[in-house]
């Protein structure tokens, strides 16, 4: 999987299962704000990403994403880790 | 204090229709809502006989946040207190400024549950579960949600009280606005519909099996019945102090006048006539009413060989003398569980608003106890004054509620 076929896939569940406007997604945005996202919210997020990259975000690795550029590099880092664990 | 208890919203999603109008009709035209479900044969049930009801698309309607906390069964109760708010005129900037509480009948979330221990025996992983689980899965989750929901700042529980929750519900919200508890109260009573939730009561063979014939298989009260249709859905009933309904210039649809209950003290699945009839007295005594008063009621008859035969010997032994008009709106829904006490007062309002008994199709020879009562086989045109409704349970559990028309 491609850098971009995982941007576009993040975004794509975001806006389908997180109902953000697709506009609002700017990978310098602050990811958190722009979902308007709870502790509920992080719950649900770690679902997702478990369906959609087959991995667990443990909840520490969520302190240093703030940006959508952060989540996408912290999504292909994990991706890439697992492609060649 | 002694508040007089009216009706002001109705709101049903049910295998009949899913809304007040599509129910009526179907009451009026004696349409069962019955079906089959081969998921259930492939599952193993001996009957895949079922209500069918479909489910509500509420993307567009709710945000995601309350929509991942609904269960099958709060979906069906969202939908269906939607509506019955719409119709007693509490729009939300009211309900925000006024103390409205919420008690809803609900005995169950199996599907919910169900899927929730799949997933953690699955994935060995309880985050994974999301966080909607929790919400879904618990027995009070129609009020949970709908009170967050609706933003309700008044009485905020449910009632389990297996197929007399939704009864119960409404005579607790009655006994409430009576006693100035509280002015305004959202009742009602869910059930979901799937292969989770059925399995054990298929089990006792408690199911009509008269799967090559679904509409004909419901049958309350009628010689051959061979037991019930499991089905579902949800009610909303909205109290309110008639004063209160009055100070807003809301819609009056009926009073509530009498609620009696009972436990019958004795077999966990056994009806029993004694228990019955505790409950039947009970509602006519606090309705300062006399038997002769009824005009229509709605049985609680599910189509099995004891329940119904223990109903018809209550009924007569109260009712013998002046013989009010009965029918088992059952013999249409199936038997819609912990929502049916609910569902039942909202069938017979519409009755009652519109001058007519829907029949107890399915209804073609007596048994020795239904003989003596006054079956309703046919739609028949007939103003009714007062109904009262019938709701029994597993474990004894009795409630018999009595509506009045406003005059």
């Amino acid at each position: 999987m491609t850098q971009e076929e995982i941007i576009a896939k993040i975004n794509e569940f975001l806006v389908e299962e997180f109902e953000v406007d697709a506009e609002k997604i700017i990978p310098t945005s602050n990811l958190r704000e722009t979902l308007e996202l709870d502790s509920l919210d992080y719950v649900d997020l770690v679902v997702i990403i478990e369906s959609n990259f087959g991995f667990k975000v443990v909840a520490e690795d969520f302190i240093n994403i703030h940006t959508f550029q952060d989540f996408y590099d912290y999504v292909n880092r994990k991706v890439a880790e697992k492609a060649t664990a | 204090m002694n508040n007089r208890v009216v009706i002001t919203g109705l709101g049903i999603w049910s295998c009949l229709g899913k809304n007040l109008d599509e129910v009526k009709e179907s009451l009026y035209t004696g349409k069962s809502g019955i079906g089959m479900d081969m998921e259930r044969k492939a599952w193993g049930y001996r009957s895949g006989l079922t209500g069918i009801v479909q489910r509500p698309e509420l993307k567009g309607i709710l945000d995601r946040r309350a929509r991942v906390g609904l269960s099958e069964e709060a979906e069906y109760a969202y939908m269906a207190t939607l509506e019955a708010m719409k119709n007693a005129k509490m729009d939300m900037s009211w309900v925000e400024k006024n103390e409205v509480g919420i008690l809803y009948g609900n005995d169950s979330s199996a599907k919910a549950v169900s899927e929730a221990i799949d997933t953690i025996r699955l994935k060995k992983d309880t985050t994974l579960l999301g966080s909607g689980s929790i919400f879904q899965s618990m027995n009070c989750t129609v009020t949970m949600n709908l009170s967050t929901i609706f933003k309700l700042k008044g009485i905020n529980f449910t009632i389990s009280a297996a197929c007399a929750s939704g009864s119960h519900a409404i005579g607790l919200g009655y006994l409430m606005i009576k006693w100035g508890l509280q002015k305004h109260i959202i009742c009602g009573g869910a059930q979901e519909v799937n292969p989770f939730a059925f399995g054990s009561f298929d089990g006792l063979s408690a199911f009509s099996i008269r799967e090559n014939d679904p509409t004909k298989a419901s049958r309350p009260f009628d010689k051959d019945r061979d037991g019930l249709i499991p089905s579902g859905g949800a009610a909303t009933v909205i109290l309110e102090s008639y004063e209160s309904a009055m100070e807003r210039g809301a819609p009056i649809l009926a009073e509530v006048v009498g609620y009696g209950f009972s436990s019958n003290g004795e077999h966990i699945s056994n009806s029993s006539v004694d228990g019955q009839m505790r409950s039947l007295n009970m509602a006519l005594e606090g309705a300062g009413l006399k038997a002769s008063d009824i005009d229509y009621i709605n049985a609680h008859a599910t189509s099995t060989p004891g329940g119904d035969f223990a109903e018809a010997q209550a009924i007569d032994a109260v009712f013998g003398q002046s013989k009010p008009m009965i029918s088992s709106t059952k013999s249409m829904t199936g038997h819609e569980c912990w929502m049916a006490g609910a569902s039942e007062i909202v069938y017979s309002t519409l009755m009652m608003q519109n001058n007519f008994v829907a029949p107890n199709i399915n209804f073609e020879n007596p048994d020795e106890a239904s003989a003596k009562l006054n079956i309703v086989t046919k739609t028949t045109e007939k103003n009714i004054d007062v109904f009262l409704s019938n709701s029994f349970g597993f474990g004894g559990t009795n409630s018999s509620l009595i509506i009045k028309k406003i005059k």
